[in-house]
Protein backbone atom coordinates (compact mmCIF):
# COMPACT_ATOMS: atom_id res chain seq x y z
CA UNK A 1 0.00 0.00 0.00
CA UNK A 2 1.35 3.58 -0.51
CA UNK A 3 2.22 5.61 1.90
CA UNK A 4 2.91 9.37 1.65
CA UNK A 5 4.39 10.15 4.54
CA UNK A 6 8.18 11.22 4.61
CA UNK A 7 10.79 13.28 6.33
CA UNK A 8 11.13 17.06 5.23
CA UNK A 9 14.40 16.22 4.11
CA UNK A 10 12.75 12.52 1.46
CA UNK A 11 10.21 14.82 0.91
CA UNK A 12 12.40 17.50 -0.71
CA UNK A 13 15.29 15.14 -2.29
CA UNK A 14 14.16 15.35 -5.74
CA UNK A 15 14.46 19.39 -6.29
CA UNK A 16 16.75 19.96 -8.56
CA UNK A 17 19.11 22.86 -9.33
CA UNK A 18 17.02 25.57 -11.85
CA UNK A 19 13.61 23.68 -11.07
CA UNK A 20 10.70 26.06 -10.26
CA UNK A 21 8.96 25.56 -6.95
CA UNK A 22 5.41 27.24 -5.50
CA UNK A 23 5.66 27.62 -1.63
CA UNK A 24 2.27 28.91 0.10
CA UNK A 25 2.06 31.69 2.81
CA UNK A 26 1.78 35.73 3.18
CA UNK A 27 4.74 37.65 4.78
CA UNK A 28 4.91 34.25 6.60
CA UNK A 29 1.91 33.20 8.05
CA UNK A 30 1.01 30.10 6.68
CA UNK A 31 4.40 28.90 5.09
CA UNK A 32 5.67 25.39 5.39
CA UNK A 33 8.89 26.13 6.99
CA UNK A 34 10.35 22.39 7.99
CA UNK A 35 10.02 22.24 3.76
CA UNK A 36 11.57 25.41 3.62
CA UNK A 37 14.97 24.33 6.20
CA UNK A 38 15.20 21.05 4.43
CA UNK A 39 15.87 22.89 1.01
CA UNK A 40 18.28 25.00 2.73
CA UNK A 41 19.57 21.69 4.06
CA UNK A 42 19.74 20.21 0.49
CA UNK A 43 21.32 23.76 -0.62
CA UNK A 44 19.73 23.45 -4.24
CA UNK A 45 20.39 26.69 -6.29
CA UNK A 46 19.11 28.66 -9.46
CA UNK A 47 15.11 28.27 -8.10
CA UNK A 48 12.69 29.91 -9.46
CA UNK A 49 10.10 30.32 -6.65
CA UNK A 50 6.68 31.56 -7.17
CA UNK A 51 4.61 32.92 -3.79
CA UNK A 52 3.00 35.64 -3.42
CA UNK A 53 6.51 37.36 -0.76
CA UNK A 54 9.32 36.99 -0.09
CA UNK A 55 8.56 35.91 3.57
CA UNK A 56 10.64 37.20 5.88
CA UNK A 57 14.30 38.23 6.26
CA UNK A 58 16.50 37.25 9.42
CA UNK A 59 16.06 39.36 11.82
CA UNK A 60 12.81 40.96 10.54
CA UNK A 61 9.79 40.92 12.98
CA UNK A 62 6.53 40.24 11.23
CA UNK A 63 4.23 41.91 13.85
CA UNK A 64 4.68 43.26 17.49
CA UNK A 65 5.11 39.86 18.82
CA UNK A 66 7.33 37.74 15.68
CA UNK A 67 10.42 36.03 16.22
CA UNK A 68 13.05 37.50 14.17
CA UNK A 69 14.53 34.60 12.15
CA UNK A 70 13.76 34.36 8.81
CA UNK A 71 10.33 32.74 7.35
CA UNK A 72 9.19 31.27 4.16
CA UNK A 73 10.80 31.88 1.23
CA UNK A 74 12.84 34.61 3.37
CA UNK A 75 15.19 31.64 4.19
CA UNK A 76 16.04 30.40 0.40
CA UNK A 77 16.58 33.86 0.15
CA UNK A 78 18.74 34.12 2.96
CA UNK A 79 21.44 31.07 1.50
CA UNK A 80 21.03 33.01 -1.96
CA UNK A 81 19.55 29.78 -3.46
CA UNK A 82 16.78 31.66 -5.69
CA UNK A 83 17.23 32.92 -9.59
CA UNK A 84 13.71 34.60 -10.44
CA UNK A 85 10.90 35.17 -8.38
CA UNK A 86 7.18 35.53 -9.66
CA UNK A 87 5.20 37.36 -6.80
CA UNK A 88 2.66 40.14 -6.18
CA UNK A 89 4.82 41.97 -3.82
CA UNK A 90 8.77 42.15 -3.67
CA UNK A 91 8.49 45.00 -0.83
CA UNK A 92 8.74 43.24 2.55
CA UNK A 93 11.73 41.57 2.72
CA UNK A 94 14.99 43.48 2.04
CA UNK A 95 16.80 40.19 0.56
CA UNK A 96 15.16 40.40 -2.28
CA UNK A 97 15.73 44.12 -3.91
CA UNK A 98 19.12 43.92 -2.27
CA UNK A 99 19.06 40.87 -4.83
CA UNK A 100 17.77 42.81 -7.53
CA UNK A 101 20.48 45.68 -7.08
CA UNK A 102 23.41 43.07 -6.94
CA UNK A 103 22.14 41.72 -10.15
CA UNK A 104 21.60 37.78 -8.54
CA UNK A 105 18.07 38.50 -8.32
CA UNK A 106 15.13 38.77 -11.18
CA UNK A 107 11.42 39.47 -10.98
CA UNK A 108 8.02 38.84 -12.81
CA UNK A 109 5.28 40.99 -10.61
CA UNK A 110 1.89 39.30 -11.16
CA UNK A 111 -1.37 41.00 -9.26
CA UNK A 112 -2.17 39.28 -6.74
CA UNK A 113 -5.68 37.53 -7.40
CA UNK A 114 -4.37 36.84 -11.12
CA UNK A 115 -1.16 34.93 -9.32
CA UNK A 116 -3.86 32.94 -7.91
CA UNK A 117 -6.00 32.28 -10.85
CA UNK A 118 -2.60 31.69 -12.80
CA UNK A 119 -1.74 28.81 -10.70
CA UNK A 120 -5.79 27.46 -10.02
CA UNK A 121 -5.71 27.25 -14.09
CA UNK A 122 -2.60 25.24 -13.92
CA UNK A 123 -4.15 22.60 -11.63
CA UNK A 124 -7.64 22.97 -12.80
CA UNK A 125 -7.22 22.84 -16.64
CA UNK A 126 -7.68 25.37 -17.68
CA UNK A 127 -5.84 26.74 -20.50
CA UNK A 128 -5.32 30.22 -18.82
CA UNK A 129 -7.86 32.82 -17.27
CA UNK A 130 -9.16 36.23 -19.11
CA UNK A 131 -8.86 39.00 -16.16
CA UNK A 132 -9.36 42.64 -16.55
CA UNK A 133 -6.55 43.48 -14.26
CA UNK A 134 -3.81 44.99 -15.42
CA UNK A 135 -5.36 46.67 -18.76
CA UNK A 136 -3.40 50.09 -19.24
CA UNK A 137 -0.92 49.20 -16.90
CA UNK A 138 2.69 47.98 -17.16
CA UNK A 139 1.06 44.24 -17.13
CA UNK A 140 -0.59 44.96 -20.02
CA UNK A 141 2.48 45.67 -21.73
CA UNK A 142 5.44 43.44 -20.00
CA UNK A 143 6.17 40.30 -20.88
CA UNK A 144 4.50 37.24 -18.79
CA UNK A 145 7.13 34.84 -16.38
CA UNK A 146 8.03 32.96 -19.51
CA UNK A 147 8.83 35.98 -21.88
CA UNK A 148 5.60 35.86 -23.94
CA UNK A 149 4.01 38.86 -24.99
CA UNK A 150 0.14 38.85 -23.39
CA UNK A 151 -2.93 39.03 -25.28
CA UNK A 152 -5.68 41.04 -24.66
CA UNK A 153 -9.16 39.53 -25.73
CA UNK A 154 -12.00 41.22 -26.21
CA UNK A 155 -15.45 39.41 -25.41
CA UNK A 156 -18.92 40.64 -25.82
CA UNK A 157 -17.56 44.37 -25.98
CA UNK A 158 -15.54 44.43 -22.85
CA UNK A 159 -11.57 44.01 -22.91
CA UNK A 160 -9.81 41.28 -20.86
CA UNK A 161 -5.90 40.25 -20.67
CA UNK A 162 -5.88 36.69 -21.41
CA UNK A 163 -3.54 34.90 -18.35
CA UNK A 164 -1.57 31.48 -19.29
CA UNK A 165 -1.80 28.93 -16.45
CA UNK A 166 1.23 29.03 -13.84
CA UNK A 167 2.69 25.38 -13.27
CA UNK A 168 5.87 24.26 -10.80
CA UNK A 169 7.72 21.34 -10.34
CA UNK A 170 7.03 21.37 -6.99
CA UNK A 171 4.32 22.96 -4.88
CA UNK A 172 5.03 23.18 -0.76
CA UNK A 173 2.23 23.95 1.27
CA UNK A 174 1.64 24.73 4.97
CA UNK A 175 -1.46 22.56 6.27
CA UNK A 176 -3.15 23.01 9.74
CA UNK A 177 -4.49 19.65 10.04
CA UNK A 178 -4.03 16.50 7.41
CA UNK A 179 -5.01 13.10 7.84
CA UNK A 180 -2.44 10.52 6.40
CA UNK A 181 -4.40 9.87 2.90
CA UNK A 182 -3.61 14.05 2.05
CA UNK A 183 -6.84 15.72 3.11
CA UNK A 184 -6.06 18.69 4.90
CA UNK A 185 -7.26 21.83 6.25
CA UNK A 186 -6.02 25.44 6.53
CA UNK A 187 -6.73 27.91 9.62
CA UNK A 188 -8.15 31.22 9.66
CA UNK A 189 -5.80 33.14 7.24
CA UNK A 190 -3.19 30.62 7.22
CA UNK A 191 -5.45 29.25 4.19
CA UNK A 192 -3.97 32.36 1.56
CA UNK A 193 -1.97 30.26 -1.34
CA UNK A 194 -2.11 27.18 0.38
CA UNK A 195 -5.09 26.01 -1.41
CA UNK A 196 -4.81 26.77 -5.38
CA UNK A 197 -1.38 25.44 -4.94
CA UNK A 198 -2.03 22.21 -4.63
CA UNK A 199 -1.95 20.45 -7.47
CA UNK A 200 -0.86 22.76 -9.51
CA UNK A 201 2.77 21.45 -9.49
CA UNK A 202 4.10 17.92 -10.89
CA UNK A 203 5.00 17.41 -7.19
CA UNK A 204 2.54 18.46 -4.25
CA UNK A 205 4.08 18.31 -0.88
CA UNK A 206 2.38 19.48 2.16
CA UNK A 207 4.04 20.30 5.54
CA UNK A 208 1.13 19.65 8.42
CA UNK A 209 1.11 20.92 12.08
CA UNK A 210 -1.12 18.43 13.04
CA UNK A 211 -1.78 14.63 11.19
CA UNK A 212 -4.47 12.05 11.88
CA UNK A 213 -5.86 8.95 11.02
CA UNK A 214 -8.05 9.22 8.55
CA UNK A 215 -11.33 8.69 9.44
CA UNK A 216 -10.86 9.68 12.81
CA UNK A 217 -12.37 13.16 12.31
CA UNK A 218 -15.59 14.75 10.44
CA UNK A 219 -14.54 14.83 6.68
CA UNK A 220 -16.72 17.69 6.12
CA UNK A 221 -13.63 19.53 7.31
CA UNK A 222 -11.42 19.07 4.74
CA UNK A 223 -11.01 21.96 2.44
CA UNK A 224 -8.35 20.25 -0.04
CA UNK A 225 -8.33 17.03 -1.65
CA UNK A 226 -5.92 14.54 -0.68
CA UNK A 227 -6.04 13.03 -4.05
CA UNK A 228 -3.62 16.29 -4.97
CA UNK A 229 -1.34 15.47 -2.50
CA UNK A 230 1.62 13.23 -3.49
CA UNK A 231 3.84 13.52 -0.02
CA UNK A 232 2.98 14.74 3.65
CA UNK A 233 5.61 15.63 6.31
CA UNK A 234 5.39 15.71 9.66
CA UNK A 235 6.10 18.43 12.81
CA UNK A 236 5.55 22.02 11.34
CA UNK A 237 5.22 24.32 14.30
CA UNK A 238 1.88 25.57 14.90
CA UNK A 239 2.91 28.50 16.72
CA UNK A 240 4.07 30.25 13.76
CA UNK A 241 6.02 33.01 15.45
CA UNK B 1 0.28 66.83 9.83
CA UNK B 2 -1.45 63.41 11.85
CA UNK B 3 -4.44 66.29 12.83
CA UNK B 4 -4.78 66.44 8.74
CA UNK B 5 -4.66 62.43 8.11
CA UNK B 6 -7.37 62.07 10.94
CA UNK B 7 -9.27 64.85 9.36
CA UNK B 8 -9.55 62.81 6.26
CA UNK B 9 -9.80 59.57 8.06
CA UNK B 10 -12.72 60.91 9.93
CA UNK B 11 -14.21 62.17 6.89
CA UNK B 12 -13.80 59.05 4.68
CA UNK B 13 -15.51 57.03 7.39
CA UNK B 14 -18.48 58.82 7.19
CA UNK B 15 -18.80 57.94 3.06
CA UNK B 16 -20.05 54.12 4.19
CA UNK B 17 -23.24 52.86 4.83
CA UNK B 18 -25.07 50.06 7.37
CA UNK B 19 -24.11 46.77 5.57
CA UNK B 20 -21.56 47.76 3.09
CA UNK B 21 -19.11 45.35 2.91
CA UNK B 22 -15.39 47.80 2.13
CA UNK B 23 -11.25 47.63 1.86
CA UNK B 24 -9.62 49.61 3.66
CA UNK B 25 -5.67 49.78 2.49
CA UNK B 26 -2.36 50.43 4.09
CA UNK B 27 -1.46 53.55 6.10
CA UNK B 28 -3.74 56.46 6.02
CA UNK B 29 -6.76 54.04 4.74
CA UNK B 30 -6.30 51.57 7.91
CA UNK B 31 -7.21 54.84 10.31
CA UNK B 32 -10.82 54.86 8.71
CA UNK B 33 -11.59 52.05 10.45
CA UNK B 34 -10.90 54.31 13.65
CA UNK B 35 -13.68 56.46 12.76
CA UNK B 36 -16.41 53.85 11.49
CA UNK B 37 -19.96 55.12 13.08
CA UNK B 38 -20.65 52.40 15.83
CA UNK B 39 -24.51 52.04 15.21
CA UNK B 40 -23.98 50.37 11.75
CA UNK B 41 -22.67 47.05 10.13
CA UNK B 42 -19.90 47.96 8.10
CA UNK B 43 -17.92 44.34 7.14
CA UNK B 44 -13.86 45.06 6.09
CA UNK B 45 -12.27 42.98 3.84
CA UNK B 46 -9.04 41.89 4.38
CA UNK B 47 -7.77 40.37 1.11
CA UNK B 48 -4.91 38.04 2.45
CA UNK B 49 -7.99 35.98 3.75
CA UNK B 50 -10.83 37.30 5.30
CA UNK B 51 -14.15 39.04 5.42
CA UNK B 52 -14.67 40.96 9.10
CA UNK B 53 -11.53 42.22 10.63
CA UNK B 54 -11.61 43.86 13.55
CA UNK B 55 -8.52 45.37 15.32
CA UNK B 56 -4.98 44.85 16.34
CA UNK B 57 -4.40 41.95 18.90
CA UNK B 58 -3.00 42.30 22.03
CA UNK B 59 -1.56 39.34 24.06
CA UNK B 60 -4.87 38.19 25.07
CA UNK B 61 -6.14 38.14 21.84
CA UNK B 62 -3.47 37.24 19.87
CA UNK B 63 -3.90 33.97 17.12
CA UNK B 64 -0.99 33.60 15.12
CA UNK B 65 -3.03 32.59 12.54
CA UNK B 66 -4.37 35.60 11.77
CA UNK B 67 -3.06 38.39 10.07
CA UNK B 68 -3.91 41.70 8.12
CA UNK B 69 -2.26 42.23 4.45
CA UNK B 70 0.46 44.52 6.04
CA UNK B 71 1.24 41.49 8.38
CA UNK B 72 -0.17 42.61 11.78
CA UNK B 73 -1.76 40.49 13.92
CA UNK B 74 -5.52 41.45 14.00
CA UNK B 75 -8.58 40.02 15.38
CA UNK B 76 -11.45 39.50 13.28
CA UNK B 77 -15.39 39.73 14.17
CA UNK B 78 -17.71 37.07 15.01
CA UNK B 79 -19.07 37.17 11.66
CA UNK B 80 -15.76 36.87 9.96
CA UNK B 81 -15.25 34.67 7.07
CA UNK B 82 -12.17 32.89 6.36
CA UNK B 83 -11.14 32.62 2.28
CA UNK B 84 -8.29 31.55 0.50
CA UNK B 85 -6.73 34.14 -2.25
CA UNK B 86 -8.62 33.04 -4.87
CA UNK B 87 -12.12 33.55 -3.08
CA UNK B 88 -10.30 36.69 -1.79
CA UNK B 89 -10.20 38.13 -4.91
CA UNK B 90 -13.19 36.54 -6.54
CA UNK B 91 -14.97 38.72 -4.63
CA UNK B 92 -12.78 41.57 -5.54
CA UNK B 93 -12.98 40.91 -9.43
CA UNK B 94 -16.37 39.91 -8.86
CA UNK B 95 -17.67 43.77 -7.93
CA UNK B 96 -18.88 42.39 -3.97
CA UNK B 97 -16.06 44.60 -2.37
CA UNK B 98 -18.44 47.80 -2.49
CA UNK B 99 -15.20 50.12 -2.00
CA UNK B 100 -11.42 50.41 -1.89
CA UNK B 101 -10.17 53.04 0.22
CA UNK B 102 -6.07 53.52 -1.14
CA UNK B 103 -3.66 56.60 -1.36
CA UNK B 104 -2.43 57.97 -4.25
CA UNK B 105 1.21 58.89 -6.06
CA UNK B 106 -0.99 60.41 -8.75
CA UNK B 107 -4.57 60.74 -9.52
CA UNK B 108 -5.51 62.42 -13.06
CA UNK B 109 -8.87 63.63 -14.47
CA UNK B 110 -9.98 61.01 -16.12
CA UNK B 111 -9.65 58.84 -12.79
CA UNK B 112 -6.30 57.25 -13.88
CA UNK B 113 -4.75 56.02 -10.92
CA UNK B 114 -0.71 55.56 -10.10
CA UNK B 115 0.10 54.41 -6.92
CA UNK B 116 2.44 51.48 -7.11
CA UNK B 117 5.46 52.06 -8.67
CA UNK B 118 8.14 55.14 -9.29
CA UNK B 119 10.11 53.57 -12.16
CA UNK B 120 14.32 53.27 -11.23
CA UNK B 121 13.03 53.64 -7.23
CA UNK B 122 12.95 49.98 -4.88
CA UNK B 123 10.22 48.19 -6.14
CA UNK B 124 7.45 47.16 -3.73
CA UNK B 125 5.06 45.19 -6.52
CA UNK B 126 1.13 46.13 -7.06
CA UNK B 127 0.16 43.16 -4.24
CA UNK B 128 -3.55 43.44 -4.32
CA UNK B 129 -4.06 47.18 -5.46
CA UNK B 130 -4.51 46.20 -9.32
CA UNK B 131 -7.45 44.00 -8.68
CA UNK B 132 -9.22 45.89 -5.75
CA UNK B 133 -9.09 49.52 -8.45
CA UNK B 134 -10.54 47.23 -11.26
CA UNK B 135 -13.34 45.28 -9.48
CA UNK B 136 -14.40 47.75 -6.45
CA UNK B 137 -17.41 49.98 -7.90
CA UNK B 138 -15.88 52.56 -5.90
CA UNK B 139 -12.20 53.80 -5.82
CA UNK B 140 -11.97 56.19 -2.89
CA UNK B 141 -8.46 57.80 -2.70
CA UNK B 142 -7.59 59.52 0.77
CA UNK B 143 -4.35 61.78 0.40
CA UNK B 144 -3.06 64.99 1.41
CA UNK B 145 -3.62 67.59 -1.67
CA UNK B 146 -0.33 67.78 -2.75
CA UNK B 147 3.25 66.19 -2.25
CA UNK B 148 5.50 69.05 -0.41
CA UNK B 149 3.60 71.27 -2.76
CA UNK B 150 3.77 68.98 -5.89
CA UNK B 151 -0.08 68.66 -7.68
CA UNK B 152 -1.03 64.90 -7.11
CA UNK B 153 -4.43 65.30 -8.85
CA UNK B 154 -3.03 65.93 -12.70
CA UNK B 155 -4.82 66.12 -16.21
CA UNK B 156 -2.95 62.56 -16.69
CA UNK B 157 -0.78 60.85 -14.38
CA UNK B 158 3.02 60.14 -15.36
CA UNK B 159 3.51 57.35 -13.22
CA UNK B 160 2.66 53.84 -14.68
CA UNK B 161 -1.13 53.15 -13.92
CA UNK B 162 -2.32 50.73 -11.31
CA UNK B 163 -5.72 51.04 -12.85
CA UNK B 164 -7.39 53.16 -15.63
CA UNK B 165 -10.52 55.51 -15.08
CA UNK B 166 -11.47 53.79 -12.00
CA UNK B 167 -11.00 56.59 -9.00
CA UNK B 168 -14.43 58.00 -8.33
CA UNK B 169 -13.09 59.95 -4.67
CA UNK B 170 -11.04 62.18 -3.73
CA UNK B 171 -10.80 62.83 0.26
CA UNK B 172 -7.80 65.42 1.12
CA UNK B 173 -7.27 67.91 4.16
CA UNK B 174 -8.46 70.38 1.38
CA UNK B 175 -11.87 69.59 0.01
CA UNK B 176 -13.92 66.20 -0.84
CA UNK B 177 -14.04 65.83 -4.75
CA UNK B 178 -16.06 63.47 -7.57
CA UNK B 179 -14.83 61.77 -10.74
CA UNK B 180 -17.43 62.74 -13.31
CA UNK B 181 -17.04 62.38 -17.21
CA UNK B 182 -17.31 66.16 -17.11
CA UNK B 183 -14.37 66.20 -14.82
CA UNK B 184 -13.18 66.49 -11.10
CA UNK B 185 -16.15 68.39 -8.69
CA UNK B 186 -15.82 69.30 -5.50
CA UNK B 187 -18.54 68.86 -3.29
CA UNK B 188 -17.40 70.25 -0.26
CA UNK B 189 -14.37 72.16 1.03
CA UNK B 190 -12.94 72.65 4.11
CA UNK B 191 -13.23 76.16 5.76
CA UNK B 192 -9.55 76.69 6.26
CA UNK B 193 -8.98 77.15 2.74
CA UNK B 194 -10.34 79.33 -0.34
CA UNK B 195 -11.28 77.95 -3.53
CA UNK B 196 -8.17 79.58 -4.90
CA UNK B 197 -5.88 77.54 -2.87
CA UNK B 198 -7.30 74.41 -3.60
CA UNK B 199 -7.49 75.21 -7.36
CA UNK B 200 -3.92 76.29 -7.21
CA UNK B 201 -3.01 73.01 -5.33
CA UNK B 202 -4.85 71.00 -8.36
CA UNK B 203 -3.37 70.42 -11.69
CA UNK B 204 -6.73 69.97 -12.85
CA UNK B 205 -9.56 73.09 -13.38
CA UNK B 206 -11.89 72.08 -10.73
CA UNK B 207 -15.43 72.23 -11.12
CA UNK B 208 -17.35 73.32 -8.29
CA UNK B 209 -20.91 71.85 -7.46
CA UNK B 210 -23.48 74.02 -7.10
CA UNK B 211 -24.27 72.41 -4.08
CA UNK B 212 -21.23 72.64 -2.63
CA UNK B 213 -20.91 72.40 1.04
CA UNK B 214 -18.19 72.58 4.40
CA UNK B 215 -16.41 69.95 4.91
CA UNK B 216 -18.07 67.84 6.80
CA UNK B 217 -16.00 67.38 10.05
CA UNK B 218 -18.78 66.38 12.44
Amino acid sequence: MFNKILTADEAVAGVQDGMTIMVGGFLGTGSPEVLMDALVRKGVKHLTVIGNDGGLAEGQPAGEFAGKTPRGIGKLLENHMVDHVIMSHVGVNPRLNEQFADGSLTYTLVPQGTLAEKIRAAAYGLGGVLTPVGLGTPMETDLDELGRKKEVMEIDGKKYLFERPLHADYSFIRASMADKFGNYMCSKATRNFNIVMAGAADHTVIAAEKLVEVGSVDPDIWQVAGVLVESIVEGESAWQI
Amino acid sequence: MADLKARIAKRCAKHFEDGDFINLGIGLPTMVADYLPEDVIITCHSENGFAGIDILADEETLDVNIINSGGQYVTALPRAKFFDTAESFGLVRGGHVKATVLGAMEVAENGDLANWIVPGKKVAGMGGAMDLCVGCPEVIITMLHTQKGNHKIKKQCTLPLTAEKCVTAIITEMAVMHVTPEGIVVTELHPDYTKEEVQAATGVDLIWSPDLKPYDET
